[in-house]
């Protein structure tokens, strides 16, 4: 008898969450909220970051339960670092989702965390994975996860454009992101955004007093 | 041909064998709907808060220690040493908490050996990760990990499923919620070192006040570049009452009816002496 295996279930820390990641031209933006809780009912931490950065032009943000998914990034960052040297050259975007991938889908069983991968690299350009909990890895020009997004499916379908600029597209995640906060008691705190390009992996915060208001805030 | 026998005692394999909480969870569901519950393990009902200051980290504790509703141990002390720059307070399981700062404290001991250099905060962490992790939560220990190393000063929570936020301010254990209250109002960047610790002093009163399972006195302990100044206690309980009676005996209180003594007769059997080399 396998235990039940649901969101709301996760044993310790949780990051309920809003997590998501979009291609632009020339780039991709990640972007995710601040919160980790326990049970839904206390907020252990406003200030996580869910943006782990696992090698030099690729992040992936987390969701589902904050060991879990720490453990599982601390272990692909490792790989991934090993590859690159093999190979000697950066690693795949892909690549990098392959290996969250076959982790969550070889201890399914154990783990509950899903990831969102996003980076740049010389093959493919800019490139957006998912890898779902039981190990599903899906390749889209967007994607949204976490508890949270399911209040921002219909606003992003609408809003979404291919080959936004970089500020269309900054625009459009952290309205997004704020939309699912105002929503999701397990989603708040500030916004984080990470924007990859050939060139740099850009670090930008939203505070919680600059998030965009909507018409009843 | 070898052929083990059936009903041979099988050795248990080295390490911990974690079957019986997966029975255990199954037995809680299969019979009667909670009714049933699994014994729970002793924990100390603590409070226990950190903060960043201008110059390192101030760590506090209280110092109770309950076995359900006695107070088993009125002084009893949460802040571990892990090394010389780095100092952690343990909620939750009382042996838990305090077999794995040791086992910690023990590995980095041998890596400042080996490696001429004092640990780093960070690496401290990593190891408590990693094994709380593999244990699967199972070892209750949820610590609050503070020290100065030469990128800075670092807090850190480290939880008992292996996660780990680096904050600014802290608190954990039963009291809290009661102390995260005076943090979340008191604490600014870059406080002054007496700030700091009259912070965490009142944070942990606030649970000492506010929390059945924490008591007695508060414990601190301040961490920056030039050492550590362990302050125990820093504030002593309001509530120290006198003892109206005394527990010794007088001696002859228990009378002696009667005293035999008998040598004991010892027979040298075989004396041998073996030269130390001192060459």
């Amino acid at each position: 008898e396998h235990p039940k295996m649901s969101g709301s279930q996760v044993k310790g820390v949780s990051t309920g969450t809003t997590i998501l990641a979009v291609k632009y031209r020339g780039g991709v933006i990640i972007g995710s909220d601040s919160r980790a809780s326990i049970g839904g009912d206390y907020v252990v931490s406003k200030v996580v970051n869910k943006l782990i950065q696992v090698h030099d032009r690729i992040f992936c943000c987390i969701a589902g339960s904050l060991a879990d998914a720490q453990a599982v990034t601390k272990m692909a960052k490792f790989q991934l670092s090993f590859l690159s040297i093999q190979m000697e050259s950066p690693p795949l975007v892909k690549a990098a989702a392959s290996v969250l991938k076959e982790l969550c889908y070889r201890n399914k069983e154990e783990l509950q965390a899903g990831f969102i991968t996003a980076g740049w690299d010389k093959k493919k350009g800019p490139q957006v994975y998912t890898v779902s909990l039981g190990g599903m890895l899906v390749s889209q020009p967007f994607t949204i996860a976490g508890s949270g997004s399911t209040y921002i499916y219909g606003y992003v379908d609408a809003k979404y454009k291919p080959d936004m600029s970089r500020e269309e597209c900054m625009q459009f995640a952290t309205n997004a992101l704020a939309l699912a906060m105002g929503r999701d008691n397990v989603s708040g705190g500030i916004i984080h955004l990470v924007v990859i390009t050939e060139d740099k992996a850009e670090h930008v915060i939203v505070p919680g007093n600059k998030l965009p208001k909507f018409h009843d805030e | 041909v070898d052929m083990a026998l059936s009903n041979v005692l099988e050795l248990p394999a080295s390490g911990f064998n974690f079957e019986n909480s997966a029975r255990n969870a199954v037995l809680e569901d299969v019979l009667g709907d909670g009714k049933t519950k699994t014994p729970k393990p002793m924990k100390t009902g603590t409070t226990i808060a950190g903060v960043v200051y201008k110059d390192g980290v101030v760590l506090g504790a209280d110092t109770r220690a309950t076995s359900s509703e006695v107070v088993a141990d009125k002084m009893c002390a949460k802040i571990h040493y892990i090394a010389p720059n780095i100092y952690c307070c343990g909620a939750g399981t009382a042996a838990d908490t305090e077999k794995t700062t040791d086992l910690l404290s023990s590995n980095l001991t041998i890596f400042s050996m080996n490696s001429s250099r004092n640990p780093r905060v960070i690496m401290a962490v990593s190891i408590l990760q990693d094994m709380l992790f593999r244990y699967h939560g199972q070892i209750g220990a949820f610590l609050i990990l503070g020290g100065v190393d030469f990128t800075g000063s670092h807090l850190y929570s480290v939880g008992p499923y292996g996660s780990v936020n680096e904050v600014p301010y802290l608190a954990m254990g039963s009291g809290d919620h009661a102390a995260m209250g005076i943090l979340e109002d008191g604490f600014k960047p870059r406080l002054e070192l007496d700030e700091a610790k009259t912070l965490v002093c009142s944070a942990i009163h606030a649970g000492i006040m506010s929390d059945l399972g924490s008591g007695s006195n508060v414990d601190l302990c301040v961490i920056t570049r030039q050492g550590v100044d362990y302050i125990r206690p820093y504030q002593e309980s309001e509530f120290k009452d006198q003892r109206q009676g005394r527990y010794k005996y007088k001696p002859g209180t228990t009378p002696i009816l009667r005293e035999n003594v008998e040598p004991v007769e010892v027979e040298v059997m075989q004396e041998t002496v073996q030269k130390m080399d001192t060459a």
